[in-house]
């Protein structure tokens, strides 16, 4: 069998990374031929359903390139999609698709070494990793469904508005003149991704049958009593109801969300 | 093009004499692009950017009713324009255009791998079809401009580009924080290589400046708030304690640096002995300078080393006026013995390198030391000062006596700059000075339109250097101003208004205050003020915000290409 070539993307920013893999191109610096490139105005514009809706699509990494700290042409943009990433990565440990397959790195319009090494190096960590669950023929279905389940919560009002208040939480004051420390904001912020990353898991798993607390449970691997939690606030949010009773157990099944 | 037709792709793949064609089977590329789906017309060209191929886009889009173009050559960010441009021509909406780069992120960088090059270019190509598939229409917004600028800063550079700017017949702000016009130029003695006093060339600029009609001087002023986009900002000036308010087309910062006070180094502060070029300045200016029979000059103090509060930057200035003053110390007292201690010394440029000539020829001392063996400043038992130096040009360490030691400290960003780069939007570097939209091909705009750069605002420079940038800032202010009318961005966000829900998460995060809540709560974007960042689109909540030219959709249609398909 031939060598694993593996399949990565890399949104690339306009102004320095984009211009930074010009630069590898002209300085010609050689590196694997794995990466496909799309170009976007900031590194801040990669939505972060993006990369998910990229890994489920069977790409055996993500590879999210933005100007550094500081010299990024829409002031903040990067620092942004730091935060995007950060919680990306945490989602993505949740679903068992191995994080590494996600970076973002800071590679600037006059660094062609750096993108080069960059490149090669991401390209390496993901040849060790091996191919995608969800490349090839067979993808391997829970961690697809997972990965949905991810996307959802990331489409979802509460983790974006986590993330884009993130720098103002933590680096200003609010009315009262309190300011989380980073320490506080992940520590919450990580009980909220599990929180619903769990709910939209099991959103999706009652979308096509009605199920009950106990078969929940065993789907998500948690305790039916957490698992019972979930379902009252997501009751609570319009996103699950009842659909029928079996002796005493409640089926529960998901609604549209509005 | 309707919205109803189907996408009609022409495929244009470039050899690029044999830039492309020697690593990637171009052909087989071209062969490839005609298999995918919708794609209507395919062909090579030698050179897709020469006239002959621009020619061959501008037909095939009449002969085939292409309306999408696909050109799968170089980098979108040096040639884009010219294809755009090719396709305005054969009347097609220029942003119908979308580029694969088979150059530089393809065959330049992978020769040794002709089979996986020409794969990549493949996929690439597919790519680029599968965004332009998904492309539409864009307009760019036509707006008025309002023939006046206000010029921040009051130095050399400001007096400059207002001069500039007021005898094109323009309205000129000039905002001044100090009491005075002239900046650094009131602080020093005397100006180098010709050596005139720096009071009368402020003499001249000022008499100017106030003398003109088209001039407005407010000093003691700074600019509090700002709004509005090019041609119509709306600028609040506290001056004197009130506010004025200003409404002009074009900004100009030049808001001049300070010199880096070096606090805990070498001894500074401890004793008036121990001083800054500026300082030393002060002094011959004032001339209080005394009769010292040594001065040592210590160079690169803070500069090219970030330990202790020092900058990494070489601030390029220095050297010459350590030259400078040692020559008019030498002048004042021919007895006096100066040594200037240095890393390397960088009397770049014109006249400059005769300049420190000279000094050698007046028989000032150079002496080299290492960054990693810094000269140390000490007082000896009869209390005078002396410097240690390892000469790492004949490897000895040496002590000298001295009376005064002069620091050499760098230009660093002034202290409103952080509040001004805030008000007005535009980025300040990592070494904390403005910067510049692009280091050589925008390199006194910011990315900002309508707002412009010089001086030693932008990073450190000789007065002659900041002259010219000030006429470079004035000529790229004036053109807008001249032109009356500018075309803007047409890759902006837009808001679905039935999807927002007024969270105002966007309006904090836009770099450039772009969306405002409009009346109702709901979001409304500025179409001038967007510069297409995507930044609010990525973090809306509601996913309310579509991004120009960069949807989602289009944004994944490309990468996901890549995926699927053999």
């Amino acid at each position: 069998m031939s060598e694993f070539e593996p399949k990565i993307i890399g949104f690339l920013c306009n102004w320095c990374s984009y211009a930074g893999a010009d630069l590898a191109g002209v300085s010609r610096i050689q590196y694997p031929s794995n990466i496909r490139i799309v170009r976007v105005m900031c590194s801040g514009r990669i939505d972060p359903t993006i990369p998910l809706e990229v890994l489920m699509r069977g790409a055996d990494g993500v590879l999210i390139l933005g100007c550094h700290p500081g010299d990024c042409h829409y002031v903040e943009g990067n620092l942004y999609e730091e935060r995007k990433v950060k919680m990306l990565t945490k989602l993505l440990a949740l679903t068992g698709m191995e994080p590494e397959r996600l970076r973002l790195e800071w590679v600037s319009a006059s660094e062609g070494q750096r993108f080069a090494r960059v490149v090669t190096e991401f390209t390496e960590q993901i040849k060790k990793l091996g191919p995608s669950p969800l490349s090839g023929k067979s993808p391997n279905q829970k961690i697809s469904e997972n990965l949905e389940a991810a996307k959802n919560a990331a489409s979802n009002f509460r983790l974006r508005v986590m993330v884009g208040r993130e720098r103002e939480l933590t680096e200003k004051n609010n009315v009262y003149e309190e300011k989380l420390t980073q320490k506080e904001f992940d520590s919450l912020f990580g009980c909220i991704i599990e929180d619903e990353y769990v709910r939209h898991k099991i959103h999706l798993l009652t979308k096509t049958k009605p199920l009950p607390v106990k078969a929940l449970a065993e789907a998500v691997e948690k305790k039916p009593a957490d698992v019972l939690v979930q379902i009252v606030d997501m009751h609570r949010r319009n996103m699950i109801t009842v659909d029928h009773v079996e002796g005493q157990t409640p089926f529960y099944k998901a609604l549209e969300i509005q | 093009m309707r919205e109803d037709e189907e996408p009609r792709i022409g495929v244009f793949v470039c050899h690029c004499g044999v830039n492309i064609s020697a690593v990637v089977n171009v052909p087989e590329v071209v062969e490839y692009a005609k298999t995918l789906p919708n794609v209507i017309h395919a062909e090579g060209n030698l050179y897709t950017c020469s006239s002959d191929g621009l020619s061959k886009i501008k037909e095939a889009i009449k002969k085939h009713k292409l309306n999408r173009v696909v050109v799968a050559s170089c980098t979108p960010r040096t040639h884009e324009p010219l294809f755009r441009d090719a396709c305005e021509e054969a009347e097609l909406n220029k942003y119908l255009f979308h580029m694969a780069n088979i150059r530089e992120h393809c065959s330049w960088v992978h020769p040794k791998e002709p089979k996986k090059a020409t794969e990549k270019a493949k996929e690439t190509v597919r790519m680029a079809v599968a965004k332009a598939a998904l492309l539409e229409p864009q307009e760019e917004p036509e707006i008025d401009i309002e023939p006046s600028a206000l010029v921040i800063g009051g130095g050399v550079a400001g007096m400059t580009a207002a001069l500039s700017l007021a005898n094109q017949k323009f309205t000129v702000h000039l905002v001044e924080k100090g009491g005075e016009l002239g900046g650094k130029l009131t602080e020093l003695y005397k100006l180098y290589p010709n050596e005139r006093y720096s009071s009368e060339i402020l003499e001249e600029f000022v008499q100017a400046v106030r003398s003109n009609p088209n001039i407005t001087v407010y000093t003691s002023s700074t600019v509090k708030r700002s709004e509005g986009f090019i041609g119509n900002f709306k600028v609040v000036v506290n001056h004197d304690g009130k506010e004025k308010d200003l409404d002009v087309g074009t900004i100009i910062v030049a808001t001049g640096a300070d010199v880096l006070k070096p606090n805990h180094m070498y001894r500074y502060g401890e004793c008036k002995n121990i001083l800054t070029q500026l300082e030393l300045e002060q002094l011959m200016k004032e001339k209080k300078l005394g009769k010292p029979q040594n001065v040592v000059m210590i160079q690169c103090v803070g500069a090219r080393e970030e330990k202790e509060g020092g900058r990494n930057y070489c601030s390029r200035i220095c050297c010459a006026i350590a030259v400078k003053n040692a020559l008019q110390i030498k002048e004042l007292l021919p007895e006096t013995e100066v040594s200037i201690i240095y890393r390397d010394m960088q009397t770049y440029g014109k006249d400059f390198e005769e300049y420190y000539k000279k000094a050698r020829e007046n028989f000032v001392q150079f002496i080299r030391y290492d960054a990693e063996t810094p000269p140390e400043v000490f007082t000896r038992p009869d209390g005078k000062l002396g410097v240690r130096v390892h000469d790492i040009l004949v490897n000895a360490t040496l002590e000298l006596d001295t009376d005064l030691v002069v620091l050499s400290t760098p230009l660093v960003q002034s202290d409103g700059a952080q509040d001004l780069s805030k008000i007005l939007k535009v980025p300040l570097g990592a070494d904390g000075f403005f910067l510049e939209a692009h280091v050589k091909l925008r390199p006194v705009d910011f990315a900002t339109d309508g707002v412009f750069v010089c001086g030693t605002a932008h990073s450190p420079k000789t007065i002659a250097e900041t002259i010219a940038q000030a006429y470079a800032a004035a000529s790229r202010a004036g053109i807008p101003m001249a032109v009356k009318r500018v075309r803007t961005e047409a890759i902006t966000a837009f808001v679905d208004e039935s999807k927002c829900t007024g969270c105002g998460i966007c309006t904090k995060l836009c770099p450039y205050n772009a969306i405002q809540k409009d009346e109702r709560g709901v979001a409304r974007v500025n179409d001038v003020l967007c510069k297409g960042c995507g930044v609010c689109a990525a973090s809306c909540p509601e996913k309310a915000i579509g991004m120009r030219h960069f949807s989602d959709a289009q944004v994944l249609a490309e990468a996901t290409a890549a995926l699927g398909g053999s």
